[in-house]
């Protein structure tokens, strides 16, 4: 079991009031998955990613992270987890402007220590993987939107993640170019990675094998 | 500790990169503290190069030599007090040869400005001091060539002259001075020696005098001006006892009533030394303020600086922190970039204030090596200021909250 999520709630405080976003929500998410999360905007799936992702600690209930507690961890121990667990693609892509494509793909690197001449290999044979091999020299400026986004999927890869969290991957992209990003996704499926996309549009969550679907911060519905 | 080296390098990449996206403002930022580090290392590099001269200077008066004279050479408080002294007298100067025990070597030391003249070329004002044998130990003045004055010539009142390096040159362009006559006011005296060159005390060659012996020129000048006695122990440890000897003479011989001060002074080169340190303390204090303040004012600009950057990176702080980058990795990222703004400018200001140092030193005839010290000083200073003026905006960018941080906009 790769994510259990026991009985978690969030609940924000606004001043006085208390916002819910998710409330009592149970979920298991196994190895080699790929998983739409889906929902309409207040639905609570950017609550839900935001846990998955630890970027956001629960309020209540248990998130168990590869056999790991991590619902009670502090900011360093949740960076940490971030960095070797999970590999981010967000709808904005995300990249560092000023730094050129291999240094946006080795920056998790440089967060674990890894030393410069092996960072440098991985990135580039990350970069070929997903086929901008030619491209490493070039800033984010320099490069189209569905370039920028599978720069973006070679950083997410970098670490050997357990799981890839994707937020509205192709929510930036023309279709045509969406289409080749969710290729990528289901081609990463094939050869075992977890995969998780948050979406609100159908056609993107039916290339995932499992959609959950969220409302008022409950999932009402998993198939 | 080498992937520690390591982040650092990382770390020092990516504040150069971020210096390097916005020229011009990290230019700006750095010249508070450029302006600052350099003041300081100016004022810093001139006082050190004149200690260097002032105290090589004070040196010549010998430290195991006093002076006895009218008048102290600093003087506190209320000159008039000191006006109605009677002068040393010729008299005095026989009294302590005679009994002044203590003292190696007792010199009387009588002055008067005379027109010197050789063949044709005459000049005027130039010092002529009428000394005996033992001026050369009092005052370290030894010959070069020649001879300095004898027992003998003191005695005899022999009218024998020795110049200053700079006098003999003036009048002995091209011939050799010793044995010449001169003339010094109306009579002839002749050369016997020339001292070896003492140089110049801000700006005063100390090399264009005469020396006659005392007798000689009380003889032509009279009798009646006042002295000052150079007295010399060859051993330091006696210099306390010899001067209260030298009082207990001199009291005497002045008839100055018990409860009654003084009526001479005597004098020694640490007088100088402690007036000298006192001025520059104060020199000191002006420039540690100055310094201070602009400093203070360069690190508020890098403080500024760094939150608007701090703002402005939020989004890039945000994904730093979702892939992996801790609170300490995001505050050292903004603390080393904060030091290094400073680093630069306190570099820059040590080359700047030391050529600035060596500039004004130069208009003086003077000069001074690197100095480590003030070198460490600048640096010291720009250092502190990066980190105090860095940690602020540091940490505030490490406890951004990542999801907000990449939805900033």
């Amino acid at each position: 079991m790769l994510i259990k999520l026991e009985q978690v709630s969030k609940i924000y405080k606004l001043g006085e009031i208390e916002v819910p976003a998710l409330i009592d929500t149970n979920l298991q998410i196994e190895k080699s998955e790929y998983v739409a999360i889906m929902g309409p905007s207040g639905s609570g799936k950017s609550t839900l990613m935001n846990i998955i992702g630890c970027l956001d600690v629960v309020t209540e209930g248990r998130y168990i992270l590869n056999d790991r507690d991590v619902s009670s961890m502090s900011d360093d121990e949740l960076a940490r987890i971030r960095n070797r667990e999970i590999g981010f693609v967000f709808q904005t892509f995300n990249l560092l402007p000023r730094a050129n494509a291999l240094h946006n793909v080795e920056l998790p690197l440089i967060y674990n220590g890894t030393p410069r001449a092996q960072r440098r290999e991985l990135a580039l044979q990350a970069l070929d993987n997903v086929g901008l091999a030619e491209r490493a020299f070039h800033k984010p400026n320099e490069l189209s939107g569905g370039q920028r986004q599978r720069v973006a999927i070679a950083r997410a890869l970098i670490n050997n993640p357990s799981l890839i969290l994707a937020d509205e991957p192709t929510g930036n992209l023309d279709s045509k170019t969406g289409e080749e990003i969710m290729e990528i996704f289901e081609r990463l499926n094939n050869a075992g990675n977890t995969i998780i996309v948050v979406t609100h549009e159908e056609h993107i969550a039916k290339h995932s094998k499992r959609i959950i679907r969220l409302l008022d911060g409950r999932i009402i519905s998993d198939a | 500790m080498l992937i520690v080296f390591s982040r650092i390098n990382e770390y020092l990449l990516m504040a150069w990169q971020a210096l390097r996206a916005h020229k011009l403002r990290s230019f700006l930022t750095t010249l508070g503290i450029f302006i600052g580090v350099s003041t300081i290392i100016t004022i810093f590099t001139t006082i050190q190069g004149l200690n260097q001269y002032v105290y090589g200077q004070l040196s010549n008066i010998g430290a195991n030599t006093v002076y006895v004279q009218k008048y102290p050479w600093v003087i506190k408080g209320d000159f008039w007090r000191y006006r109605n002294r009677k002068n040393i007298t010729y008299k005095e100067y026989l009294a302590l040869k005679k009994r002044c025990t203590l003292a190696d070597y007792i010199s009387p030391e009588v002055f008067a400005v005379k027109r010197v003249g050789y063949r044709g070329e005459k000049f005027d004002n130039i010092f002529i001091m009428g000394s005996n044998e033992n001026y050369k130990e009092t005052a370290n003045a030894y010959p070069e060539v020649g001879r300095f004055l004898t027992e003998l010539d003191v005695r005899n009142n022999h009218r024998v002259a020795v110049l200053g390096a700079e006098l003999a040159d003036k009048l002995f362009k091209h011939e050799n001075p010793l044995g010449k006559r001169i003339t010094i006011g109306t009579d002839k005296y002749r050369v016997i020696g020339i001292l070896e060159r003492k140089g110049s005390f801000f700006g005063q060659s100390m090399d264009n005098y005469a020396i006659v012996p005392i007798g000689s020129f009380r003889r032509v000048y009279g009798g009646h001006r006042g002295l000052r006695i150079a007295l010399m122990t060859t051993q330091p440890e006696r210099l306390e006892d010899m001067k209260d000897q030298i009082r207990g003479i001199l009291r005497q011989v002045r008839k100055n009533k018990p409860g009654q001060d003084d009526d001479f002074a005597i004098n020694q080169q640490d007088m100088l030394t402690d007036l000298y340190r006192q001025l520059t303390s104060t020199l000191y204090a002006i420039v540690f303020v100055i310094g201070f303040i602009s400093l203070v004012v360069g690190g508020i600009g890098i403080m500024n600086i760094m939150m608007v950057s701090v703002t402005e990176r939020t989004r890039e702080i945000g994904i730093r922190k979702a892939i992996g980058a801790t609170r300490r990795n995001i505050l050292s990222q903004f603390l080393i970039e904060a030091v290094i703004i400073a680093s630069i400018g306190g570099f820059g200001g040590i080359a700047v204030g030391y050529a600035a140092g060596l500039l004004i030193l130069s208009q003086m005839d003077l000069t001074i090596g690197v100095s480590l010290l003030s070198i460490a000083v600048g640096f010291g200073f720009s250092t502190m200021v990066g980190v105090l003026a860095g940690f602020f905006p540091a940490y505030r960018a490490s406890r951004l909250n990542p999801i907000d941080s990449l939805r900033y906009e």
